[in-house]
């Protein structure tokens, strides 16, 4: 099994690279590997609670983040400084959940905050990186 | 060594693609191995043979069609990012009921199974792209 992360720079809708990162992300996870996603930058506006694209003519990608929990992507690691540095915070991102089967299906959540030095980290510790 | 490659962005527009297939091409000279070549987002233009750039410049689509004949390199276009870019095998001209094809001899279609695949079986997947 490898360790499979997915960074998300770019802001939802000012292009197709979310959305279509987001594809990878779904199709990846019939592969039963180690799955995390990362948001850094403006990948932070993807997670934004209350996301209306009606006005763009665009499909709007924001529900598919909240069926990442059934498809076993648990892990959505949110860099703090990213948040700080666009005056976003915890509260402002969708409420992302995922059910634990070995606790009982209890929901715990799937968004969890790392300072941009945990993320170096974890990024250190992947085999393979997929930018979008 | 074995690598697979993710192209990103389409030929010429951005550097991206020339740098992709100058690595792949350093790859095989130091006798390592491609196991594939994936094309995502912009990067299914990499993969029409309706191209024609001026005669004065490289021809990047050609460029990977001698490549995977020559080194018998598996050129890989998601069909998603295909579809909603006009890039069409036979199969898929047909299936969507299109008057005509142009995927680039060399390159197949097929879907995003194809790129985890290339990451869990390459020793490095590299990116090429925004």
């Amino acid at each position: 099994m490898k360790k499979f992360m997915y960074v998300n720079r770019h802001a939802p809708h000012g292009t197709i690279y979310p959305l279509e990162g987001l594809e990878v992300v779904l199709i990846g996870a019939a592969f039963d590997q180690d799955v995390s996603m990362a948001f850094i930058g403006d990948g932070v506006f993807q997670l934004n609670k209350g996301q209306d694209t009606g006005a763009l003519g665009m499909k709007n990608s924001a529900p598919t983040y909240g069926a990442l929990g059934d498809y076993e992507v648990t892990k959505l690691y949110v860099e703090q400084e990213s948040l700080d540095e666009r005056g976003l915070e915890l509260n402002d991102l969708m409420n992302l959940t995922w059910e634990d089967e070995e606790a009982d299906w209890v929901e715990k959540p799937s968004i969890r905050v790392v300072s941009r030095a945990q993320l170096s980290d974890l990024l250190e510790q992947q085999d393979v990186i997929l930018n979008f | 060594m074995k690598f697979s490659v993710m192209v990103n962005e389409g030929p010429y527009t951005h550097q991206a693609a020339d740098t992709a297939y100058h690595f792949t091409r350093a790859v095989l000279d130091a006798g390592h191995e491609i196991f594939r070549i994936f094309f995502y987002h912009d990067g299914v233009h990499n993969g029409t043979r309706m191209s024609t750039p001026p005669q004065d410049d490289r021809h990047i689509v050609d460029r990977w069609s001698e490549l995977a004949h020559d080194h018998d390199i598996d050129l890989v276009v998601c069909v998603a990012a295909a579809q909603r870019r006009g890039i069409l095998d036979k199969d898929e001209a047909k299936r969507n009921g299109k008057d005509g094809d142009n995927i680039a001899p060399g390159f197949r279609i097929s879907g995003l199974g194809q790129l985890i695949e290339a990451g869990i079986e390459a020793d490095r997947l590299l990116v090429f792209g925004d």
